[in-house]
């Protein structure tokens, strides 16, 4: 497996590669009884979830619930952040994040993030997506070339793009641009892609075309995905957790919450009672 | 668009639209006005400078002599020392300007702490240009004669340093006035720098961090970039005020028409030998006063075109990510 991916061996000292996992880990991303606080604003309170390998997390809840802040915490980017600070823990792969031999830096490298507005840098689409390989210090032609194909064809842009490599990224539709970003967060190969409300800035078309991304997706990565669409959440998730004011209230498959949720306030969400 | 209005028009619609149509004309006569200054000051300019521009032409512009008692007027010296002290100030200027930009626009250091930084540095604009010179007089001359006698030793033997650094080395010199130009350029360029930076949007920021980039790899691969037009034309206002800076280099660069590569010796730029020579001119040496001034004002204007070119060319580039 090494062999096949030099280019993350710079970051391989704090890698999260799995050794000799043959099937696929039920708690590869595991929140640990985690507390967080912007300021003396509590935000989270007492998470406990098991996220599974290569399948497709689904966060659900009204605007303010607490879903994008765990997002953002997998791969601490809330750090950015003033005055933040957690309790408890999370481990990717049975290992923490915040482990003080783990650089922050690498495990950004191993948990790619897509955001809710595209955000592609202003280079050529080729640059984009070799942004996170070229600051890892990659610079032969060959692997970033083997990787900017690889990347789109992964995000199912490369037939659209392949004859204008070395054009603006910025020249993009809307929906092209936010698929360059998800081809430039998986360039790099990381475990995880985290998803925060990819689809929320896209007309219905790039939408579906995005969903079937997903699809293709969940068999290398494993993904977590924050929406407000229901409709997204059924069609595009394996399993769904729904929170509310900082609360996890209920996480399971995907199936079982939108038809037969255990909670009251899960049902009266997903029906629309409030929200 | 009469027809659409023709009916609401009736009542009290019309005369309320005066107002609006008194404004258009007034905006019109203010943006008219500044375009016909523009094109007076150079018709002026140009009129004046007659006399001087039939008598040697394009030879002006290479004659390397200035006697005005002998009527020999060449404005080289004067092309290249405007040109020179001006990319000699941007060089010290631009990466110190830049780097205070980025150092303000991140959080290293506390907001107020960097609000004073921030003031401080823009305070140096509201300083008048006179007074740069005079503490240029009492400060950096002595600084560059203790550095120039040094320097004329040290580079003796060093091929290109020591052209540039040759013997003897005065005080009023071409390295002064350029040091001084570049501090009081340094606040147009960090002003107009952060402000560009400030400017990218924080989505930005964040991606690179989410692959991984550090602080750094940050700043200098993502935010400068995209941040880059607004630098280039922070770059280009700075080289516009260097060209036309007077006062302060005036007292400060020796006022000489002597082309030398040195850059420890006398030289002249053009504003300043407008500002020295105009108060005592006469017949020709008025006329070709004018055409010297004339010519900065080309090069200004033309430095401003270019400019304005550059920031279209890479806003174009960069549009769509605000």
């Amino acid at each position: 497996m090494d062999q096949q991916r030099p280019e993350t061996s710079v970051v391989s000292s704090a890698s999260f590669a799995p050794v000799n996992t043959p099937a696929p880990r039920s708690d590869f991303l595991k929140v640990d009884n985690f507390n967080f606080y912007y300021g003396k604003k509590q935000a989270l309170y007492g998470i406990n979830m098991e996220i599974p390998e290569r399948q497709v997390t689904a966060f659900i809840g009204p605007s303010g619930c607490g879903k994008s802040t765990l997002l953002r915490n997998f791969n601490r980017m809330n750090e950015l952040i003033d005055g933040v600070h957690h309790e408890g823990d999370i481990l990717l792969n049975g290992r923490s994040i915040y482990d003080k031999a783990i650089e922050v830096i690498a495990l950004r490298r191993s948990i790619g993030m897509v955001f809710q507005k595209s955000n592609p840098f202003p280079k050529s689409i080729y640059e984009n997506i070799v942004y996170s390989l070229r600051i890892a210090g990659v610079n032969s032609r060959g692997i970033l070339d083997e990787s900017v194909e690889r990347s789109l064809r992964g995000a199912a842009l490369w037939e659209e793009v392949k004859d204008r490599l070395h054009d603006s990224a910025l020249g993009l539709s809307g929906g092209q641009m936010q698929r360059l970003c998800i081809a430039r967060a998986i360039a790099n190969r990381p475990e995880v892609l985290l998803m925060d409300e990819p689809c929320s800035a896209l007309d219905p078309i790039a939408t579906a075309k995005v969903e079937d991304l997903i699809h293709e997706l969940k068999k290398e990565f494993t993904i977590v995905i924050v929406t407000h669409n229901m409709q997204q959440a059924t069609r595009c998730s394996d399993k769904t957790a729904f929170f509310y004011l900082g609360k996890l209230i209920e996480f399971d498959e995907t199936q079982k919450i939108f038809t037969n949720p255990s909670e009251k306030q899960t049902e009266d969400y997903i029906t629309g009672r409030f929200g | 668009m009469a027809d659409q209005t023709a009916g609401i028009e009736q009542g009290g619609i019309k005369a309320f639209r005066k107002g609006p149509d008194l404004f258009r004309v007034l905006c019109w006569v203010a943006s008219a006005a500044t375009v016909a200054t523009l094109a007076w000051i150079i018709v002026e300019i140009t009129h004046q400078s007659w006399p001087a521009i039939r008598e040697s032409g394009l030879g002006f512009l290479f004659g390397d002599k200035w006697i005005p008692n002998r009527g020999i007027f060449g404005v080289l010296p004067f092309l290249i020392g405007t040109a020179v002290s001006s990319l000699i100030a941007l060089l010290f200027a631009l990466p110190l300007g830049l780097a205070i930009a980025i150092f303000l626009s991140e959080d290293f250091l506390p907001l107020p702490i960097r609000q004073a930084i921030r003031f401080t540095v823009e305070m140096l604009a509201a300083i008048p240009s006179v007074v740069y010179g005079l503490w240029g007089i009492a400060v950096v001359i002595p600084l560059v004669q203790i550095f120039g006698s040094w320097a004329v030793v040290a580079f003796e033997n060093i091929p290109v340093l020591n052209t540039l650094f040759a013997p003897p080395a005065y005080g009023n010199s071409m390295l002064t006035a350029s040091l001084v130009l570049a501090l009081m350029i340094l606040p147009t360029i960090t002003a107009i720098s952060r402000t560009a930076l400030v400017a990218v949007p924080g989505t930005l920021r964040e991606g690179a961090y989410a692959l991984g980039a550090t602080r750094w790899e940050a700043i200098l691969g993502v935010i400068v970039p995209t941040a880059a037009p607004g630098i280039v034309a922070a770059t280009i206002l700075a080289l516009g005020r260097a060209m036309g800076e007077t006062m302060a280099i005036a007292m400060l660069i020796g006022n000489s028409s002597r082309l030398t590569s040195s850059l420890l010796a006398p030289a002249g730029t053009l504003a300043g030998l407008l500002a020295n020579q105009f108060g005592e001119a006469e017949g020709m040496q008025v006329s070709s006063l004018m055409y010297a001034a004339l010519l900065l004002v080309a090069m200004t204007l033309l430095v401003n075109m270019a400019g304005e070119f550059v920031l279209r060319y890479t806003q174009k580039r960069t549009a769509g990510i605000r």
